[in-house]
């Protein structure tokens, strides 16, 4: 985790990504990048958003600084304190909870040995509970960092939480033998694509 | 059962190469010039003529919407938004659109931007979706690449440029000017209509706002001819459909099925049924968190299509069917939804804002068998005071499964009060 900069400046790197962004929206539009500017200096920041990295991007697009505050509060994804390396994000909207999302959360809290909304003392982990993420056919799911982790039971967490820690990629997606959204085992509709869908299948499990 | 040669996203589980390679086999980009030059009028009648109904829960027109744009183009250019805001609960069909067929979604776009004299589309993806971002982005700098989007798009003269712009984590976004404030930098709350966003819409310009789906199925309706799509389903409820199938089923699924396809079949088809068979089914949401719950015995015979959803007073919605077998809490998961609105509501009018947090409250009041009968009038009564007295339909959205809540299983409610039946766990 990281402390709270005194001051924030995009990198040469970000400079170029941010002016890039702006060049989105038409002339004397550049209020809307407001959104991607804060989640560029976000990432650029470990995750989140210190006051000075709001008041900087407020500089780089000309507004008031409050009205860039208004929207970093607004919106779920800006941090607006430390966050852990790994921000492990479990949904419990109701497709997951149906599914068993209480034990995705319970493995988490046990495994980690933290409550939601807390961060493991060596900065690792942060669990939160988050709204419905769009992968209710993968249901439970959670989110970590950019990724999607989906069909879970908690084996399959605390297997998740346990290569993270050991600096591994995890397999992202679906847990079980589905490539994506498909029914598991076997196509029901664009069937001449179930050869194809088995040597994913098999391909992805060896990965 | 929709037969394969009728479905329209013939690549939705990614299995075949989602990019342009891929997209150019399955015939995408097919000849897109003569799409266009079917001309503006022919294009948005051919969709008007296919009954497409919007794809993102509200179910208006397609080509209809499309029609309230200018004539012509006045001194303000004319925009299309792409909602691809996807946060409806139980809905993640756009998400598969996105990742592994993202090239109808960009041609659809060129085509309705032409249509509708637009010269850019703006797509807005949630955040969460970052790898499908990644996604579209790529076969977006695969289309300007290979001059199938740009300066002179597939060689029609027609300039046009897409754009990603990515969400941040607020459901409110999906409502259409929340989303248009949205991209201008603001705060996700809505705008009391008129002006309607043809008129007046992002920065002040004409803009048209569809559902991912909408537009991504709208190559296929030109190639095809309007007469095919709406010669699927029944009418006034054509074409064909993605389903989101999730919850209590054996295999969840996402699956592209005709418009008017029996619940029933869908399930058993489709999602491997109901577990533990049909008769062990409680209730389903069949269109997103938004609309409200269905009995099994409606669910043995209704058809998933807008009319004959709404006749039972329920709704199509997003088609993302949520199936609840006779294991679940149905308080607690009706509950679960209130606590998602309160959390989601933009905070902007009075009725949602105190509301949604005071329907909440008292649903777990409800829940935990804490509440008389009377305190069940009362809170049906207060959703009515809600609905339809707020500028968007967040303030609907949270009442109305609470309303089919009470609807359908009021005895279940006073017996938990009466201490008879005790809440027991989801699974």
């Amino acid at each position: 985790m990281s402390d709270a900069p005194e001051t924030f400046e995009f990198t040469a790197e970000n400079k170029a990504k941010a002016d890039a962004v702006i060049a989105k929206y038409p002339e004397g539009r550049q209020r809307s990048a407001v959104m991607p500017l804060l989640d560029i200096a976000q990432r650029q920041n470990g995750g989140w958003l210190p006051m000075p990295a709001i008041e900087y991007v407020a500089d780089y697009l000309d507004m008031p600084a409050i009205r860039v505050l208004e929207v970093a509060t607004f919106y779920t994804m800006y941090n607006l304190k430390p966050i852990g390396k790994h921000f492990v994000q479990v949904c419990t909207n109701l497709p997951c909870w149906l599914n068993g999302s209480d034990n995705i959360m319970h493995a988490c809290h046990s495994h980690l040995g933290i409550k939601t909304g807390e961060t493991t003392e060596d900065g690792e982990f942060t669990v939160v509970e988050a709204e419905c993420l769009g992968a209710c056919v993968n249901a439970p799911m959670m989110q970590i960092n950019d990724d999607y982790y989906e069909d879970l039971d908690s084996e399959a967490t605390k297997r998740i939480l346990d290569e993270l820690r050991a600096g591994k990629q995890p397999k992202t997606g679906s847990q079980l033998e589905r490539y994506t959204c498909e029914p598991l085992g076997g196509l029901t509709s664009l069937t001449h694509q179930e050869e194809l869908r088995a040597q994913k299948v098999s391909e992805k499990g060896d990965n | 059962m929709l037969k394969d040669q009728d479905r329209i996203f013939t690549n939705i589980y990614g299995l075949e190469d989602p990019f342009l390679g891929g997209a150019r086999k399955r015939g995408d980009w097919d000849n897109t010039k003569k799409l266009i030059e079917l001309g503006r009028e022919t294009i948005i009648d051919q969709v008007k003529g296919s009954g497409l109904r919007g794809r993102g829960g509200a179910g208006f027109s397609t080509g209809m919407k499309w029609s309230f744009m200018p004539k012509e183009v006045g001194e303000r250019p004319h925009y299309l938004v792409i909602n691809a805001d996807e946060g409806e609960p139980g809905t993640c069909k756009d998400r598969e659109i996105m990742r592994n067929d993202p090239h109808k979604l960009i041609e659809g776009a060129l085509i309705a931007c032409f249509a509708m004299q637009a010269h850019a589309a703006y797509c807005y993806v949630r955040g969460e979706f970052y790898r499908e971002t990644e996604a579209l982005q790529r076969a977006v700098d695969e289309a300007y690449e290979n001059g199938l989007i740009g300066e002179n798009a597939c060689g029609t003269g027609w300039k046009f440029d897409f754009y990603i712009h990515r969400g941040m984590g607020a459901y409110i976004c999906g409502e259409e000017s929340a989303l248009i404030e949205s991209l201008e930098g603001k705060k996700g709350q809505p705008r009391l209509k008129p002006p309607f966003p043809a008129n007046v819409g992002v920065w002040g310009c004409p803009t048209t706002v569809n559902n991912v789906e909408s537009i991504a199925v709208v190559p296929e309706i030109l190639r095809r001819g309007a007469e095919w799509f709406a010669g699927l389903g029944r009418e006034n409820n054509t074409g064909t459909k993605l389903f989101n199938i999730s919850g209590h089923v054996n295999k969840p699924c996402t699956v592209e099925e005709e418009m008017g396809i029996p619940l029933k079949e869908l399930i058993e088809k489709h999602a491997g049924g109901v577990r533990g068979g049909w008769d062990n089914l409680l209730a389903v949401i069949p269109g997103g968190a938004s609309v409200p719950l269905l009995t099994q015995d409606i669910c043995s015979t209704v058809l998933m299509d807008f009319d004959s959803l709404k006749e039972q007073k329920s709704g199509l919605g997003t088609a993302a069917v949520m199936v609840m077998d006779k294991s679940t809490d149905v308080i607690r998961a009706i509950t679960r939804l209130s606590r998602f609105y309160m959390h989601e509501s933009c905070g902007q009018c009075t009725p949602c804002r105190e509301g949604s947090g005071w329907m909440w409250r008292m649903m777990e009041r409800i829940c935990a068998g804490d509440a008389t009968p009377a305190e069940i009038d009362l809170l049906a009564e207060v959703t009515k005071q809600v609905e339809g007295h707020t500028i968007c339909a967040l303030g609907d959205a949270a009442a109305w499964p609470i309303q089919g809540l009470i609807r359908h299983f009021r005895p279940l409610m006073e017996e938990r009060g009466a201490g008879g039946q005790q809440p027991v766990a989801a699974e």
